[in-house]
């Protein structure tokens, strides 16, 4: 099968994501990387773990003082929402709907965006009211490490599934670009997996105490 | 096309850019071998340095300054920039061969993991002509490192994380290539040990890379970026780094030397001319190693004071990986028993290689019994055991394999008789260096001592020391000169030139043609082209007609994305300096040149091209070169 | 070519063997020669692992030598061998004979693991606060180690003064990067972590002091920056009642006795030196008081007793001279250098007689 052979929707295959060789390796090896940057994000959790709360002196804020649950809970949910819709982008890309898949994935975008301003208006708020920093403990270099470089995957997600987009607007599904939008929700998926553990880890046992 | 694409220029010119580009996993493992080979030289260089400075006590060959930089260049080098991709270029030259396939699963990733790697290593040795190199040791414990002065240890830590994500690419390609690109017939039971080491020895770099990822970062961060992962002022914690690196490292050493077996048990199988004994025991013990490998870090550190619960549980679990250890010695030497042994210079290092790793592996389990480690650690008993695992396991495998698969790679013999010569200067001087240092150790000698005062009972062992490092690197100069004077001769040896070669890379004709199999073969079993020999063919039976061949497109990208973050490691290292304004946009324009070069890979489509059935039939009687 | 290897392997096995039995090394400094009960723990679990390891070694050696020198390939033999795929009862005995060694190394393992750590006799605190078990707290820097005696309220650097026959407990921790306390000869080593204080018990035996001449080296074994090899210090291994006796001069080093002027005139003028120069740093009364990140240098009191200048240079005035004009030469990086401006002749002769005053009253 050749990667730029038009299709309709009855010869289009059943997982046109591993149709062609280099669809099921760039599968398998994606998964893999999934693998490796599950052990990236467990680290990142230990460190966090170790160095809560770890602060210079009393003046510091700490876990209890910050974390508001509105807030989070509607990034968890903005989240939560769009890696439902990139289930659905993906759900009319096997069914050979190019239109609609474009039309979901427009909206876990809006979606993901919009959790990237809420993450942003957070770090703003922590940093302007609580003096909670970076620079200022190690607690604060946990914190904003492992919440960053989650923050990080979103942008870089984001960015990813919007250059697919652009790219394959005016031609669309192929062999060839299948597996990429594939991978590309299949990143968004595991965003959303780490930000519930980050939810969890973070927010909710940070507020317990 | 094809041929457009592969004959358009000559010359040396065209030879560097093709090389450049190139996403051919075999001119990739001569990369490898050639980057591998000069960083290996370096870092021996250095090791010569020490030794000569440990020679005699009260020396003043380098300064204490100095001899740090040096030590720590000398262990991260040999690991990082040495040891990894030489064995890196022989997975690259053989696996794809010894499983049939047409590549690796993804060649240009393959490309930007050599060129990551290559970029990475520059980056850290350009810190000696830049101010300074790392001192902190190739452990960069996090005290230390953070009050390092300087910007050695920001070289350490940028060019690093620079390598170790090549590193981590090319793990992940080459187990995507062993899961999906086996020839019909290759069962996961029928592949070549090395095959099967390679695949766990790149699982192993899949998880135990990012825990040293994390560790890097954070240490970045401290050190340019302001954070307090490890300022105890500023409540953080050294000992987080020190875990990290463990969870990273151990399984590290099973990443080189896990490989070096596999080499091995190619070596003993073919000038034996038996079949590996235990095959199914041999694949079980190693992935038994590779998983016990993630479950024994904290024996490096024993004196933390991590507790006796945390030291007791840590010293059983150590004690249990020389079982399946055990297993693979004992089915190599089954495996050469009752066999018809040739000694042919990868043969001895393979003889060479039993006692010597026997050697180390003993001394590691002794060092298992933490309260004995209090004693042994951080002294020169480390140091001769390490040295024993790693140069009795891993260089005579690097050797061995060298001599072994030279045919393959460049179609030419190294000759046996320079070659016997460095096995035995190498072997000789190897014993002399580092068996002594177990002493030395137990005498009460720290390890990394810029000298070492009078008196302490500690003067003849050191100089039998040196002495023995003056042999290995005779030994080096030597295979040197013969590996210059077989490619000046250039004799071409043809197919199966060992002639008892018993895997599918030496069904090749030889040079190997750039598609690799004309077409697909079918393996039959293990050992598919001794079975194929004893029937009388002489080469493998096909396993699919003749069709078009489907080959990747060269690529400029890869060198293009290494080098955008090569250039932003220097924005990022400078930018904490007084003055030095340009740093931020060189960081700034360094990863929009990495991310560019991305994007413009992702847009771009790039199918590759075909090589028509045609060609492949006029090129039936040439064994098609390029 | 395999004869040599062989006799190789022989040589190894047997220079180990020779050099194990015979000991070797000094008895101030060698692990093999343990001092006490904690360093003969560790050596005794480490004949026992070398013992099974030795016997690991000639097992494989004679099988590999046989192997070798048997199935060698004669001249143009081109007969196929017998290919063997593998013996199941082979690989049980394998497996099952290296586990029996290992458990056999283990139980001890695990018992000495836990007998070294046992520091419990540092927690039973009498009413004032104070212990009955020896407790030194060891502090760490670069390149110089600081030994406090909380119960006996005195302090001292660079000699630890320990009585021999009891088992004396330590807290140790680093102040400035991470070091590790390490007396070869008493027993095995522990960090010195810069975030947490770790315990550690020594035990050093009278005989076996006598025969160092009550006298062992320490080391530092984590590498701490370029002088990390020179940060040795000394181990006065003393009978209880010689270091009962050296407590109390110790303590009779109180402020009084460290201001009064030196009877000799030129140790008077080098304690004005000292005063002007020296004491921000260093203190010269046993009862420093003020808190550890004050104390960024050497306590000297009792200097004039001590073993070594600096850890590494002989005990004489002329030593003594040389490193305080240019410490730099002999311990390269240390936090001395350039603190105190240049000296005349003169003033490091009046220094170096004051300091090497500075002795504990007999």
């Amino acid at each position: 099968m050749a990667a730029e052979q038009k299709f309709t929707p009855q010869t289009w295959p059943e997982s046109p994501e591993q149709a062609t060789l280099e669809g099921k390796n760039k599968f398998l090896g994606f998964w893999f990387f999934l693998g490796g940057e599950t052990v990236l994000f467990a680290s990142l959790f230990a460190t966090y773990l170790a160095l809560k709360d770890s602060v210079p002196s009393d003046t510091h804020a700490k876990a209890a003082d910050l974390f508001e649950l509105p807030l989070v809970f509607l990034m968890t949910m903005l989240l939560l929402t769009s890696s439902l819709t990139s289930v659905f982008a993906m759900y009319h890309m096997k069914n050979y709907n190019f239109k609609k898949m474009q039309q979901w994935l427009f909206i876990t975008v809006v979606l993901g965006l919009a959790f990237l301003g809420c993450e942003i208006y957070e770090f703003n708020h922590y940093y302007h009211e609580y003096e909670h920093k970076f620079t200022s403990s190690a607690f604060g270099s946990a914190f904003y490490t492992l919440v960053g470089f989650h923050g990080g995957h979103v942008v870089f997600g984001l960015s990813w599934i919007i250059a697919l987009m652009i790219r394959n607007a005016k031609r669309g599904l192929n062999l060839y670009n299948a597996p990429k939008f594939y991978l590309a929700s299949l990143y968004w998926h595991f965003i959303d997996v780490v930000w519930v553990f980050i939810f969890t880890v973070v927010y909710l046992m940070g507020m317990v105490g | 096309m094809s041929t457009i694409a592969h004959t358009q220029k000559k010359g040396f010119a065209g030879t560097v850019w093709e090389y450049l580009t190139t996403v051919d996993h075999k001119k990739i493992a001569i990369l490898y071998l050639l980057a591998g080979g000069f960083f290996f030289i370096v870092g021996g260089i250095e090791a010569m340095m020490i030794r000569i400075q440990l020679a005699v006590p009260n020396n003043d060959f380098v300064s204490a300054g100095l001899f740090n930089e040096i030590i720590t260049m000398h262990g991260t080098t040999m690991i990082f920039l040495a040891a990894m991709p030489l064995l890196f270029a022989f997975m690259n030259a053989v696996m794809p061969l010894q499983i049939g396939a047409r590549d690796v699963a993804f060649p240009f990733i393959n490309a930007l993991g050599f060129w990551l790697f290559f970029f990475g290593g520059l980056f850290l040795n350009l810190s000696w002509f830049l101010g300074g190199a790392p001192d902190a040791g190739w452990t960069s414990y996090a005290s230390l490192s953070l009050a390092s002065e300087g910007h050695g240890i920001d070289f350490y830590a940028l060019g690093l994380q620079i390598s170790g994500f090549g590193t981590l690419m090319g793990g992940i390609n080459f187990l995507v290539t062993i899961i999906n690109m086996r020839a019909p017939g290759m069962t996961y039971m029928r592949m070549p040990l090395f095959t099967w080491t390679t695949f766990v020895a790149s699982a192993l770099i899949l998880f135990a890379f990012p825990p040293l990822t994390v560790g890097l970062f954070m240490l970045i961060f401290d050190r340019m970026f302001g954070s307090g992962f490890f300022d105890v002022s500023m409540g953080g914690n050294t000992i987080i780094w020190e875990h990290f690196f463990w969870i990273f490292g151990h399984p590290e050493v099973y990443i080189l030397v896990l490989p070096a077996f596999g080499i091995f048990s190619e070596i003993f199988p073919t000038f034996a001319r038996k079949r590996l004994f235990g095959y199914s025991s041999m694949v079980f013990a190693t992935v038994l190693i590779g998983f016990l490998g993630f479950m024994v870090w904290a024996h490096h550190m024993f004196t933390t004071g991590l507790g006796p619960i945390a030291n007791a549980i840590f010293a059983v679990a150590t004690m249990a990986i020389a079982v399946p250890t055990g297993i693979k010695i004992f089915n190599w030497i089954l495996t050469i028993w009752g066999g018809s042994i040739e000694f042919t210079v990868p043969m001895l290092y393979a003889v060479a290689f039993i006692p010597s790793f026997v050697m180390g592996g003993v001394t590691g389990v002794m060092q298992a019994a933490a309260p004995a480690d209090y004693q042994f650690h951080d002294s020169y008993f480390i140091v001769a055991h390490f040295h024993y695992v790693i140069v009795g396991g891993i260089v005579l495998g690097l050797l061995g394999g060298a001599h072994f698969y030279w045919p393959l790679m460049f179609g030419t013999m190294l000759s046996e008789k320079l070659g016997k010569i460095t096995f035995v200067l190498f072997l000789v001087g190897f014993h002399l260096t580092f068996f002594i240092q177990h002493f030395l150790g137990l005498m009460g000698m720290p390890r990394r001592v810029w000298t070492f005062l009078e008196g302490q009972g500690l003067e003849t062992g050191n100089l039998i020391s040196s002495i023995g490092a003056a042999f290995m690197a005779l030994g080096i100069i030597v295979l040197l000169v013969n590996v210059v004077i077989t490619q000046k001769n250039n004799v071409q040896v043809g197919r199966d030139p060992w002639k008892d070669g018993r895997t599918l890379e030496w069904a090749l004709p030889s040079p190997t043609p750039y598609y690799n199999f004309k077409q697909l073969p079918l393996v039959r079993g293990l050992d598919a082209f001794w079975i194929e020999k004893l029937e009388g063919k002489t080469e493998m039976t096909p396993a699919e007609p003749i069709g078009d061949i489907h080959m990747p497109n060269n690529s400029f990208m890869p060198f293009v994305i290494s080098l955008g973050l090569f250039i932003a490691a220097f924005g990022a290292m400078y930018h904490a300096d007084e003055g030095k304004g340009w740093a931020i946009p060189v960081l700034i324009i360094g990863m929009l040149i990495t991310f560019g070069a991305m994007l413009y890979r992702s847009i771009k489509d790039d199918h590759g091209y075909h090589i028509h059935k045609e060609e492949l039939l006029d090129d039936a009687g040439k064994g098609g070169t390029h | 070519m395999k004869q040599k290897l062989t006799k190789w392997r022989l040589f190894t096995v047997v220079g180990l063997m020779a050099l194990v039995l015979s000991g070797c090394g000094e008895p101030f400094l060698s692990t093999l020669i343990p001092a006490g009960e904690a360093g003969q723990t560790a050596y005794d679990l480490m004949m026992l692992s070398t013992w099974i390891m030795v016997g690991v070694v000639i097992v494989v050696s004679i099988l590999f030598a046989v192997a070798v020198i048997k199935f060698r390939r004669k001249k143009g033999d081109t007969s196929i061998p017998k290919q063997v795929e593998g013996s199941h009862i082979l690989e049980i005995v394998w497996t099952v004979i290296p586990i029996l060694l290992l458990i056999i190394l283990a139980i001890p393992t695990v018992i000495a693991t836990f007998d070294l750590a046992d520091t419990k006799a540092m927690d039973k605190k009498n009413e004032d606060g104070t212990t009955d078990a020896l407790v030194i707290n060891v502090r760490a820097n670069l390149y110089w180690w600081e030994f406090e005696y909380p119960n006996q309220k005195i302090m001292t650097s660079q000699d630890l003064v320990v009585p021999t026959d009891q088992k004396v407990y330590f807290n140790v921790k680093a102040s400035d990067v991470k070091h590790s306390f390490w007396i070869p000869a008493a027993g095995g080593k522990i960090d010195t972590n810069v975030e947490n204080v770790n315990q550690i018990w020594l035990e050093f035996d009278n005989e076996k002091a006598a025969d160092a001449d009550n006298l062992f080296y320490g080391k530092c074994a984590e590498l701490c920056g370029p002088s990390h090899a020179l940060m040795d210090f000394k181990v006065q291994a003393l009978p209880q009642d010689e270091f009962d006796q050296w407590v109390a001069s110790m303590q009779a080093i109180d402020a009084a006795a460290a201001e009064a002027a030196p009877t000799d005139p030129t140790a008077a003028a080098g304690q004005e030196v000292f005063n002007q120069k020296c004491l921000s740093c260093h203190a010269v009364t046993t009862a420093d008081a003020r808190p550890e990140p004050a104390r960024t240098a050497p306590n000297l009191a009792g200097f004039g007793d001590r073993e070594m200048v600096a850890g590494i240079l002989e005990h004489n005035e002329e030593e003594l001279k040389n490193w305080i004009e240019d410490p730099e030469q002999y311990k390269p990086g240390n936090k001395m250098t350039g603190t105190y401006g240049e000296l005349s002749d003169e003033e490091l002769d009046q220094l170096a007689a004051y300091l090497m005053g500075l002795k504990v009253e007999q």
